[in-house]
């Protein structure tokens, strides 16, 4: 099971410049709050594909949920 | 019915549809919080839409994610555009955008905060107690 950590680092990874506050009760259901430069001129749904993108195939298999809150920076 | 099928008949309901939520369950009988909150939002702006629920074949899921590039449920749709998630709609209605996007005003009893969607409300039977 992925910790609020791995979530975190995963994000950060993938995004340049994104900076992440994850939280997790039970380490399948995850909440993240992501701040990013690269979610500049872009929609709410693109800037949460961003970051769906990155659990492709683990969204609501290991990650049960992810709550997302996206804000460019 | 084949997939390209199912995904035709799903565009076409995003397509006729100015408001449409593909949901888990009913707005009546939600099978999801997610779903669930999106429905209460919806309702609390006294916006008529269309909803889909993607349980029966879970090819329905498959084709509406392959065509909206969206891998969650509930998904919202306004005017064939994707809106979002419950994520998306939550931030939306608590900033007023909600409304605005959908034309409609935010009615004067409707809650600041997005319903939580507490499963007990929404509870289609109550239990009897038998211990009084």
């Amino acid at each position: 099971m992925p910790s609020a950590d791995d979530v975190k680092n995963r994000i950060e990874a993938a995004i340049p410049g994104a900076e992440a506050e994850v939280q997790t009760p039970d380490e399948v259901h995850f909440s993240a709050r992501v701040r990013a430069s690269a979610f500049d001129g872009l929609s709410r749904v693109q800037q949460h594909r961003l970051v769906m993108d990155i659990f492709t195939g683990e969204l609501g298999g290991s990650i049960h949920a992810l709550e997302l809150k996206t804000e460019a920076t | 019915m084949s997939d390209t099928q199912i995904r035709d008949l799903i565009a076409e309901a995003i397509k006729e549809n100015e408001v449409i939520l593909f949901m888990k369950g009913t707005p009546d009988q939600p099978a999801c919080g997610f779903s669930m909150r999106t429905v209460g939002m919806l309702q609390s702006l006294d916006v008529p839409f269309a909803a889909v629920d993607i349980l029966p074949d879970p090819r329905i899921r498959q084709e509406l994610s392959a065509l909206s590039n969206w891998p969650t449920i509930p998904q919202l749709f306004h005017n064939g555009e994707l809106i979002g998630g419950c994520d998306i709609v939550t931030e939306m209605y608590e900033s007023g955008e909600l409304a605005t996007t959908l034309g409609v005003e935010t009615p004067a009893d409707a809650p600041a905060e997005a319903p939580t969607g507490d499963p007990a409300q929404a509870a289609p039977m109550s239990i009897e107690n038998r211990l009084g």
